[in-house]
């Protein structure tokens, strides 16, 4: 397609002058070196200003790692539910027709609109000291807010829209005829699910595990409002960077950064890798002979 | 809100699916939306309601939370104004041209989706301070980029930098070649051809992600608070407001103004779905 489309372009003359071409690219490439490459650059140098051992010297305290055993226990409880709900919203709302349909998927991305500020703040108000239910929790001694509940939920929370937003998209676009299919010739519900739609949005699925993820364990401002920043206990990764920062411990907050930068590059490559199986995927559908006319859809 | 999802004909048409697990996957949905996102919102609401009016009023337009807004919205529109120019610039190129290392730069434009907010906060300080390495040149000009009103603005293009990308992207690759084609033929110069034929076609797009960046930028936290030096009445941004107002245990000064962030949030939401179904319409048109 690409190749029948450049010789037809060169001699229609849709194109820009060359010297335009050249500054728009020139003008993009500055604007992406300077807000883009360059603070990338400066996490990693300031983390090895003082050179490698400096570096290593911030993962010495036991500090840095109760917070880093946070950040990974935090993520492996959120992203686990929201693979869940995203699941079952994606289901519910992308197979069937219902009313309210609409104003649901709305709501799904609310959480993507609410400050993360916010979001912390209205677990405070429910299971803060002076909250609906903070009377209670003090009764039976369960902590929520200033404690690791209250970081897990404030987490759920920011990441809750991810999963759900790249799956309803990508199952509507699938349809049920798959699934239909399969009931038909008598497979059980779960069996349609693993067999029939798993395989059809296993890389969707990665795509929002990847981004979520990079979320729970970035997530700064909610998770800095429930967790009362309690040296060894309450600290993620994040707010482990930021009290090293206000510390003047420039190289230490660089060097657990850094570590977040890496995450960060990590899930750029998961994510152009999934992006690049979509785009093959694609392709081949592409080369597949038209189908026949789809079934009626159900309901 | 609920009621209206959960009763009604739902119920009815229910047992004539063809797909099982329709009431337990909305079961659950319902269930852990309201869980996780409607009734902790709705305890904001409950706590705006122990404050009297007065009360209320002078929380969310004291002189000090009223310079905030100013500060958000002044600094985050600026963003989402140059997120818009250099976004649509950087769509442009990465759909129209081919050039080295295009794949790498077409990755990198999601890295303030992946970085966390606080990394960029520090990274960006750490540049734009006086002995940073862009500070540094800036400083014999006086000009000075860090703790300062212009460090908000910095910070806020950054977190807001793909969305406008990512939205007029594919738009862009869709757009028909043939209609570009025709305006040249008809004898329109390159630059008419962009005012009135591809302009017009990605402005849905467009429009849709300034409004996504603005409304980023309006809630964002962790990035600005490094760079802004949060002097009050100068560059206090209306979420640290939020904070400065928890740790004085203002708790129903605090809810009052999240109440109006959140009620700006709502609008923005409104407005981008509203944007998002011109856009969708428009591209039912064109094909």
């Amino acid at each position: 397609m690409s190749n029948t489309r450049t010789v037809r372009r060169a001699k229609s003359g849709t194109t820009e002058p060359a010297w335009v071409k050249w500054s728009l690219i020139g003008v993009a490439l500055a604007f992406v070196f300077l807000f883009l490459l360059l603070p990338l650059a400066a996490v990693f140098t300031e983390a090895l200003r003082k050179g490698i051992p400096a570096f290593l010297e911030a993962f010495q305290e036991p500090d840095a790692w109760s917070a880093i055993r946070l950040t990974l226990v935090t993520a492996a409880i959120a992203v686990p539910l929201n693979l869940v709900f995203g699941v079952a919203a994606a289901w519910a709302i992308a197979k069937y027709e219902f009313r309210g349909k609409a104003f649901l998927t709305t709501l799904v991305d609310l959480p993507f609109s609410v400050s993360p500020v916010v979001a912390g703040l209205i677990y405070v108000l429910m299971f803060g000291a002076h909250g609906w239910f903070g009377p209670w929790l003090q009764a039976h001694d369960v902590k929520i807010i200033f404690a690791v509940p209250g970081i897990v939920l404030a987490t759920i929370f920011v990441t809750f829209p991810f999963i759900a937003r790249e799956l309803i998209p990508l199952m509507q676009a699938q349809g049920t005829e798959e699934e239909q299919a399969a009931q038909v010739l008598g497979a059980s519900g779960w069996q349609t699910f693993w067999h029939v739609t798993l395989p059809n949005i296993k890389w969707g699925l990665i795509y929002g595990v990847i981004l979520c993820n990079a979320r729970a364990m970035g997530e700064f401002g909610a998770v800095s409002v429930v967790s009362g920043h309690i040296r060894g206990q309450t600290n993620t990764m994040p707010l482990h960077v930021e009290i090293l920062y206000n510390e003047y411990q420039s190289v230490a907050a660089f060097a657990v950064a850094s570590l977040l930068a890496l995450l960060a590059l990590v899930t750029l490559v998961i994510k152009s890798f999934v992006e690049w199986q979509f785009e093959r995927l694609e392709k081949a559908a592409a080369a597949l002979p038209p189908e026949p006319a789809p079934l009626p859809a159900p309901v | 809100m609920q009621a209206a999802l959960v009763s009604g004909p739902l119920a009815k048409r229910t047992p004539k699916r063809v797909l099982p697990g329709f009431n337990i996957t909305l079961g659950f949905t319902l269930f852990y939306l309201s869980v996780i996102v409607l009734i902790p919102l709705s305890a904001l609401f409950f706590k705006t309601f122990t404050l009297t009016w007065d009360q209320f009023v002078s929380a969310v337009s004291s002189p000090r939370v009223v310079a905030s807004y100013q500060l958000t919205f002044g600094a985050s529109f600026l963003a989402a104004l140059v997120n818009a120019v250099f976004g649509l610039l950087l769509a442009w190129v990465l759909v129209r041209y081919e050039f080295p290392g295009k794949k790498l730069i077409d990755a990198l434009v999601d890295l303030p989706f992946a970085l966390p907010t606080a990394v960029a906060g520090i990274s960006l300080t750490a540049l734009l301070a006086s002995n940073g390495w862009i500070g540094s040149l800036l400083e014999p000009y006086g000009i000075s980029l860090a703790f300062n009103r212009n460090g908000v603005v910095i910070a806020l293009i950054f977190i807001g930098l793909p969305f406008v990308v990512r939205t007029v992207q594919p738009v862009l690759e869709d757009a028909e070649k043939e209609l570009e084609e025709a305006a040249a033929c008809l004898g329109a110069s390159r630059w008419q051809t962009f005012l009135h034929v591809i302009f017009p076609t990605i402005a849905p797009a467009l429009l849709t992600g300034f409004a996504m960046a603005f409304a980023r930028a309006i809630g964002e936290y962790g990035s600005v608070i490094f760079i802004a030096g949060n002097m009050p009445m100068v560059s206090e941004i209306t979420p640290l407001i939020i904070i400065g107002k928890l740790e004085q245990y203002d708790y129903a000064g605090a809810t009052a103004v999240a109440v109006v962030m959140l009620g700006f949030s709502f609008v923005m939401l409104l407005v981008i779905n509203a944007l998002q179904s011109w856009q969708r319409k428009r591209a039912g048109a064109s094909s």
